[in-house]
């Protein structure tokens, strides 16, 4: 940045406060404003209720309403995701002073009998409102165990506001965490994140007080540090990241700049999927409000603090969720991975000092900063604080976006949330962390969702994805696809992961096509601990992952496809050669 | 065809000015061409190696990397079919099988006439409405195999229309 006078910066500081003054203000506005209103209607407008024709049910809602003269008391409100994405497109009918009704599979024609049997009744009317068989067929109650079962934190505001509307941002709590933080030192912002408890929502589950107390010990490298945001989510079934930065993109980006005041970083990047192009469109209105309004820029809010953020579009490419790979890709390079140490808060992007957090821990810190440390981490269990967002999708009733405290048991999402299987058929396994974790099958649900709990049994958190499969479902097929994909996706840097991949997929195959013996059940768990030990970086490490689980709770669907499946097994080697690979780094 | 590698590469010209000066911007400046062309030409990486001063092997190298730059013309109507995880179980495959078979072309390839493209990819972020398929941003969700003779008609038809 341009070195500028005393003088200067003085009057930047001051044009920071008034701008801070503005803002607050701006809030004010909004809920004076609302106030007028005597009922919301809000659509979801979210990438799944979108593609289902949202648009054309927002048009459906403001031209019946123009036409019977109640466009001002009526505000009709494009929201971000609203979580039960089967059941799309929704909108959800608040009356003041009644308790709102949601409606499920709503069309353009739907939302103008919504207009007349129940808006226009409750607005010019007394008493009950009886709407037709044809809407009461489409309300969805409110009480699901779907919806009561959830604890929200990162989506509070997704379905219940605009994410375009900076001042309903505001007045909803927006930027006072960050507010808050400038009041305080650095390391007392740091301190609060230590204490909640978040550890990083990506998959790794690293505590994120102490990978920003990294970065805030390294020295600035040329004037610079930076925070990266990783939105490339890449696990095919899960959208977490993509609603959050499309619902949320403003919550996103002021956790990003608290943990860059906290940790001394100059400027930010967020990497997103080029495949999300609603999540990309609102990071980028909602950088612009920011720069517009005061909240980017030099002297923020009358300080020292000065941050700048932009963003950069994945171009289909698995690996650079790894963060190494992402900072390559930001750097404009082919996204190939490189080992740690250095880590990438001693040399990161461009070779300087960066801090890589995932798109939901930085949504969790706005709302920590504000209610504090112990508010959050009086959610969930001893060592897996606060919520969870999971993209619960496959053979599921309720197949949608949820948010629950950590320890959640797996059958409470799949029967409570999930509702059952959409088949009605016996539930089988659920597989979390995508192609990096492994299953669960239904004789664990009652295991808590956390961190350490699913690394036991083989799987990971992973970033949220979860895919419910019923009992028509091969075991065997799954981990294949899972094993396609990754290979597909295996950038080719390091031998274990480009050939132990893809000859642990030719034996799958083999195995699939019914022409597989124990010798190559035994080769493939030999190629996978090698994978598992050897490979650079996270993607090689966890590729086996869902062949290896699926072999430990599937083993006979396994033996049954093999050509001596009924023989008996050979006796377990004691080590695998493979494994002795020195793995100290 | 002179006077089109004069045209792109001046266009090209123009699109790079603002990724000049920014570092790391090779990546962004290709996913600008490609949205205004369609794919990333030949006439447009030599742009792109001159303005940015990146060899032309890096920036081939970058392009075949990743898998959403196409380095020829895709036909008019991209059928995009899903086959992420939740689209897979649901029937995905039978989908993609479905749509080669309409059009008798593998995934990833264009037709004869060059009016369909079929590429497969993972998860749009609807798995709600799995399996999905999205035709030139118009998505169709709950697809059967049934419905792709009804997808590709339909698209014939609008095409015809529009003179193409």
């Amino acid at each position: 940045m341009v070195e500028l006078s005393q003088e200067q910066i003085e009057k930047l500081k001051a044009l920071g406060r008034t701008q801070k003054e503005n803002l607050i203000k701006m809030g004010e506005d909004f809920k004076e404003k609302v106030k007028n209103f005597k009922a919301s209607i809000y659509t979801c407008n979210a990438t799944s209720c979108h593609s289902g024709g949202a648009a054309s049910v927002l048009d459906a809602f403001r031209e019946s309403l123009a036409a019977t003269g109640l466009e001002s008391d009526v505000r009709v409100v494009c929201t971000g995701c609203m979580g039960l994405c089967a059941s799309g497109p929704l909108a959800r009918v608040e009356i003041k002073g009644k308790k709102p009704v949601l409606y499920q599979h709503v069309t353009p024609d739907m939302a103008r009998v919504i207009v007349s049997e129940h808006v226009v009744p409750a607005l010019k009317t007394e008493g009950e409102i009886k709407t037709s068989d044809y809407l009461k067929k489409q309300e969805l109650s409110l009480d699901l165990p779907f919806f009561t079962k959830q604890r929200k934190i990162v989506l509070r505001l997704l379905g219940h506001s605009d994410p375009e509307d900076l001042g309903e941002y505001i007045a909803n709590g927006g930027y006072q965490g960050l507010m808050k933080a400038l009041t305080m030192k650095p390391e007392e912002v740091l301190d609060i994140i230590k204490k909640s408890g978040l550890r990083g929502r990506g998959g790794g589950g690293f505590p994120t007080g102490t990978k920003w107390e990294m970065l805030a010990k390294s020295p600035l490298v040329d004037g610079e540090k930076f925070m990266i945001c990783n939105g490339d989510e890449g696990d095919p079934g899960a959208y977490m990241d993509s609603c959050i930065l499309g619902g949320g993109s403003h919550a996103v980006l002021e956790g990003m700049m608290i943990g860059a005041y906290a940790t001394g970083a100059t400027s930010g990047w967020f990497y997103i999927r080029a495949e999300y192009p609603l999540a990309i469109q609102r990071m980028e209105l909602a950088i612009k409000q920011a720069k517009r309004y005061g909240i980017l820029g030099r002297n923020i809010f009358g300080t020292d603090f000065n941050f700048m953020a932009d963003i950069r579009y994945g171009a289909g490419a698995f690996v650079c969720g790894e963060e190494t790979a992402l900072m390559s890709s930001v750097e404009g390079k082919r996204g190939t991975p490189r080992p740690r140490p250095p880590f990438p808060t001693q040399k990161g992007l461009f070779q300087k000092p960066t801090a890589i957090n995932n798109v939901e821990t930085l949504a969790n810190v706005g709302p920590i900063m504000v209610n504090g440390p112990e508010w959050f981490s009086e959610v969930g269990t001893a060592t897996s604080k606060g919520t969870k967002v999971f993209a619960i999708t496959g053979k599921v009733k309720h197949s949608g976006l949820v948010e629950v405290p950590m320890g959640t048991t797996v059958g409470e999402m799949v029967n409570d949330i999930g509702g059952g299987t959409s088949s009605g058929k016996p539930f089988k396994a659920v597989q979390t962390g995508g192609p990096s974790g492994g299953v669960i099958p239904a004789s664990e649900l009652h295991m808590p969702l956390c961190y350490e709990e699913l690394k036991k049994i083989g799987s990971m958190m992973g970033s949220g994805g979860m895919i419910v499969m019923d009992q028509d479902d091969s075991m065997v097929e799954i981990a294949k696809f899972y094993l396609g994909f990754t290979v597909d996706e295996s950038c080719g840097k390091c031998a274990p992961c480009r050939i132990g991949g893809y000859q642990m997929l030719q034996l799958m195959k083999k195995i699939a096509d019914g022409k597989g013996t124990k010798a190559d059940v035994a080769k493939i768990k030999e190629i996978g601990n090698a994978m598992k030990k050897a490979s650079l970086c996270g993607l090689g490490q966890t590729a086996p992952n869902p062949v290896l689980s699926t072999m430990k709770f599937f083993k006979n669907e396994y033996d049954a496809l093999l050509i001596d499946g009924n023989e008996p097994d050979a006796p377990a080697e004691k080590e695998v050669k493979a494994c002795n690979i020195n793995t100290k780094k | 065809m002179a006077d089109d590698k004069v045209k792109i590469q001046e266009d090209t010209r123009k699109m790079l000015v603002k990724w000049k000066t920014k570092r790391g911007s090779l990546i962004m400046a290709l996913h600008e061409i490609q949205g205004a062309f369609g794919y990333v030409p030949w006439d447009s990486m030599e742009v792109v190696a001159e303005e940015l001063k990146i060899p032309m092997a890096q920036i081939y190298s970058v392009l075949t990397f990743y898998n959403h730059f196409k380095l020829t013309a895709p036909g008019k109507v991209v059928i995009s079919i899903c086959d992420g995880t939740a689209c897979h179980i649901k029937g995905g495959q039978s989908v993609i099988e479905a749509f080669e078979k309409e059009l008798g072309v593998p995934a990833g390839t264009t037709t004869e006439d060059g009016l369909f493209y079929i590429q497969i990819v993972r998860c749009l972020g609807c798995c709600g409405l799995a399996p999905v398929v999205v035709v030139n941003g118009k998505t169709y969700g709950r697809v059967t195999p049934l419905d792709a003779p009804k997808i590709v008609a339909e698209w014939r038809e609008t095409m015809a229309k529009e003179g193409a």
